[in-house]
């Protein structure tokens, strides 16, 4: 290890540099530096340049202006392979991850020179013990929970000794437990030296983990800061450069019959590796917010397409809106009794991307909003209605005429999430409301669901994102394994409790001891 | 330093509308070319060839009535394929479905055979429709229900649909007056398309192909039907997020393309041929594919290139006439336009990007400024 005879000099240091693309600047003469052993955190809303930034250093994008040093010396990373070779590793946001293949495979194929697999088996399991990231090599990575998925990403960057190691968005598929256990992997990691860059907008993980924070707003670099001695508060008014709204909620009539009644929702999945739905009760009362915590992949897409009407129930009155079986009509007919649907992947499944958002406005609202002449489409009516949301959710587009997949993700998601409201619906059903919009939009996004409920309106709230449950739910359960945990007040739940529920022990058993032999091999 | 160069291909973003439209284009320009050289290396005089192919088949009044003649039943069949194609809804078996209709169409002219009436020829395309119809409701029910491959069975199907006009025309339909050839009695006066043109074979299918066209891009364009077709082809999720029955549209296609074909199989027994024969198509089924994604898969577009195609028809013939080229020479034209616009439209979808790939540390190399 160098470190000692560069003392002084950071790991990594970006000076001044500038990444354009058509019509946005990325990243506007960007400084900051990272010191061996740092944890620093990249903090900063969905469109601040924090990727850009850096898929730079990775190698993935090259910078139009400025440079990287690396240990002091100015390097051009051309390519990953490049950053790889210099010990830079990176976990991504979205794994890269073959599922009918092994553990082992997996990271093989992600590696320069896996060599022979006997020995690289050996030292998967040598560092996922050093860095307790209990991995087994041989299982299948369609059996393991997204948290073991992670670890082998991170298992896969550790075997090539990296000096500094990428973190994008790290936690937002992980429970609670999950995200304490990979903390741990960190601080151990800081402590021997290796830097970390930690991108988030969590502001709560950055102050326990993180020693330095640099902040991105726009593309530029707005502050530096300590996090510990920083608030959470203080951390995101320097993000956002506003005050932040906090959610009113006006005190809604929750009381009368059950607006959306589920009664023993029982469904296989459609997909191989799939979740079957189990038995899944609870009910929503008009002016209630029903939030549905759990990891990603426990059933939360069987049941929302359950609730949607795209999949029907066995019987008709499994499913109730007002009252009114509907089980067994399909997403037209649910829609028209008053559920809209927001589902958690936009592109292909709440929108066309090859489609205007025009278009995009007919494909749910046609249903609802008087957009149809006998067979026709009132493109006039189409055309208002898409502008509409535009204007109400603040929708940046070039216009109504551009297509959805031109849009950023946020910006979809927007519109996606305005379509529905703006068509009164009496149950709404939101996945993800706010997945990849940035701190100002997921506030407005909030408040138009929390004034839906005001005005009567059944809501429902499958999220990944806790806090954020948390903060709008009435009440709210937990899915795991497609089973529905029975409802509690919001107000009263623990984390801790629901923490629990969300993961159970399920992925956070350690791998399963080698057999003797093989151990013996290892020592 | 070493100066390494590699190409790289990447998606595009952004697909250019005038790349979408150019590529057509740039498909025949290549055919041409590469057209002329085939003629060049058989020893023909390419200049010449090219000319009684793609020139001299348009000089003539007759000329292009024939042309109109040839096609009526590609526009006809690339509209009502177009429009499957639109939903991911493979239906490769017009040609099929065109004999059914032809069959269908062909068996109510000689039923009411000594009859004469202005409600034979409305009744024949009414039974060509159904029959096309019924015929590629095998491949909608096979995938609707068993989840089967249309484009296996469908294709299959054009080969039955064959042999059983074959057997027809052999058999139980043959002409009792015709010297035991293979062909049926010729249709009476009031089951053969009206001649638009005193002189030519310009028959009334030809305006109504026209007519079907701008009725498919209605369709397609304006209506909840077209939207829905375009949705499922585009994100089969969404179209089931908004409600939209799968099961339903991939029936309503095939109804569509088959009843289009269909209609087209009657329209050719009853204009250009008149009677029933073994073979009452020069492959129009099969050659509709290509007319529909040469046009884009766009109603209108299938007009000029279902007369682009029908050119290769004429112009094969009359090369074969003038110059003595093969007969092939038609099939090996189409074969070479559905290449280059396959080709060129890899270009659409993705770019060739140079770049230079030279890893290298500048610290040494440029002192900092």
């Amino acid at each position: 290890m160098t470190a000692e005879a560069n003392a002084g000099v950071p790991r990594l240091e970006v000076r001044g540099v500038t990444k354009r693309f058509p019509g946005v600047l990325a990243n506007d003469h960007v400084n900051f530096a990272v010191d061996p052993g740092e944890v620093h955190a990249l903090l900063g809303e969905n469109g601040a340049g924090k990727s850009t930034l850096v898929k730079m250093i990775y190698g993935v994008l090259h910078p139009d202006e400025g440079r990287l040093l690396w240990n002091g010396e100015a390097m051009d990373i051309t390519d990953p392979h490049a950053a790889r070779a210099l010990g830079i590793g990176m976990v991504f946001q979205h794994f890269s991850l073959f599922e009918a293949m092994t553990v082992l495979e997996n990271i093989a194929l992600g590696m320069d020179e896996p060599g022979d697999m006997a020995s690289l088996s050996r030292r998967v399991v040598e560092v996922s013990q050093a860095y307790g990231l209990p991995l087994d090599p041989d299982r299948n990575v369609y059996t393991l929970s997204v948290g073991e998925r992670q670890r082998i990403e991170i298992v896969r960057c550790l075997l090539q000794n990296p000096k500094l190691l990428i973190m994008d968005e790290p936690t937002s598929v992980l429970t609670p437990q999950e995200v304490e256990r990979l903390f741990e992997t960190l601080r151990k990691l800081s402590a021997e030296g290796v830097s970390i860059l930690y991108i988030s907008h969590k502001l709560d993980e950055i102050k326990a983990l993180c020693d330095r924070a640099t902040i991105l707003r726009g593309g530029r670099v707005v502050g530096e800061c300590d996090p510990s001695v920083e608030t959470a508060k203080s951390m995101a008014q320097m993000m956002i450069g506003e005050e932040l709204k906090s959610v009113t909620r006006r005190s809604a009539g929750t009381h009368g019959e059950a607006r959306l009644a589920v009664e023993g929702l029982t469904m296989p999945s459609e997909e191989i590796h799939g979740i079957d739905l189990k038995n899944v009760s609870f009910s929503v009362k008009a002016g209630e917010v029903f939030g549905i915590a759990g990891v990603a992949g426990n059933g939360q897409n069987e049941l929302l397409l359950g609730l949607s009407g795209e999949r029907l129930a066995h019987h008709d009155t499994i499913v109730r809106i007002d009252g009114e079986p509907v089980g067994r009509r399909d997403a037209g007919a649910r829609r028209r009794l008053g559920i809209c649907v927001v589902p958690e992947e936009r592109n292909g499944h709440g929108a066309v991307p090859g489609m205007s958002l025009v278009e995009n406005g007919v494909l749910s609202g046609h249903h609802r909003m008087d957009l149809l002449s006998n067979v026709f489409i009132r493109f006039g009516a189409a055309a208002r209605f898409a502008s509409e949301i535009v204007e109400a959710f603040d929708v940046r587009t070039p216009g109504i005429a551009a297509s959805a997949g031109s849009l950023s993700g946020g910006n979809l998601q927007k519109f996606i999430v305005g379509r529905e409201i703006l068509q009164k619906p009496k149950v709404l059903i939101v996945s993800q409301p706010t997945w990849g919009v940035d701190a100002g939009a997921a506030a407005t996004i909030h408040q138009a669901l929390a004034d839906l409920a005001a005005e009567g309106v059944a809501v429902v709230v499958v999220s990944q994102d806790l806090d954020e449950l948390l903060a709008i739910s009435d009440r709210l359960a937990v899915i795991n394994v497609g089973v529905l945990s029975s409802a509690m007040v919001t107000k009263e739940a623990s984390v801790e409790e629901i923490g629990l529920l969300m993961g159970g022990v399920h992925g956070l058993e350690p791998a399963p001891e080698r057999a003797p032999e093989e151990a013996a091999n290892v020592a | 330093m070493s100066l390494s160069t590699s190409f790289k291909i990447e998606p595009r973003r952004e697909i250019p509308r005038s790349l979408l439209y150019a590529t057509p284009l740039l498909a025949v320009v290549l055919t041409v070319v590469a057209g002329f050289f085939i003629f060049l290396f058989m020893g023909y005089d390419p200049f010449l060839s090219l000319y009684h192919f793609f020139v001299s088949p348009l000089l003539t009044f007759y000329g292009l009535s024939e042309l109109m003649v040839k096609a009526a039943p590609l526009i006809m069949i690339g509209v009502g394929l177009a429009i499957g194609f639109r939903a991911n809804v493979w239906n490769i078996g017009a040609e099929g479905q065109l004999t059914l209709g032809a069959i269908t169409g062909g068996v109510v002219a000689l039923a009411f055979w000594n009859q004469e009436g202005i409600w034979i020829l409305p009744l024949m395309c009414i039974a060509g429709i159904l029959g096309g119809m019924a015929y590629a409701a095998i491949p909608a029910f096979l995938k609707t229900h068993l989840n089967v491959n249309e484009i296996l069975t469908s294709l299959m199907l054009t080969y039955v649909a064959t042999l059983f006009l074959s057997t027809l025309v052999y058999g139980p339909l043959k002409d009792p007056m015709g010297f035991n050839f293979p062909q049926s009695r010729m249709f009476g006066d009031s089951a053969l398309l009206p001649i638009l043109l005193e002189g030519t074979r310009m028959h009334l299918g030809t305006v109504l192909a026209l007519l079907i066209a701008v009725a498919g891009w209605v369709l397609m364009t304006f209506t909840i039907v077209g939207f829905q077709i375009r949705v499922l082809g585009q994100a089969p999720a969404a179209a089931r997020f908004a409600g939209f029955s799968r099961t339903k549209l991939i029936w309503l296609c095939l109804m569509i393309s088959g009843g289009l074909a269909g209609l087209a199989g009657t329209f050719e027994v009853s204009g250009p041929i008149g009677q029933l024969i073994p073979v009452i198509t020069p492959g129009y089924g099969f050659t509709a594919i290509i007319v529909a994604f040469l046009g884009r898969l766009h109603p209108l577009g299938i007009i000029l290139s279902g007369l682009l195609m029908a050119l290769s028809y004429i112009g094969g013939e009359n090369a074969q006439v003038e110059v003595g080229l093969p007969q092939a020479v038609t099939g090996v034209f189409q074969g070479l336009l559905l290449f280059f616009l396959l080709a060129s439209d890899f270009l659409v979808r993705y770019r060739i990007r140079r770049r230079a790939a030279v890893p290298q540390a500048v610290g040494a190399a440029q002192p900092a400024e």
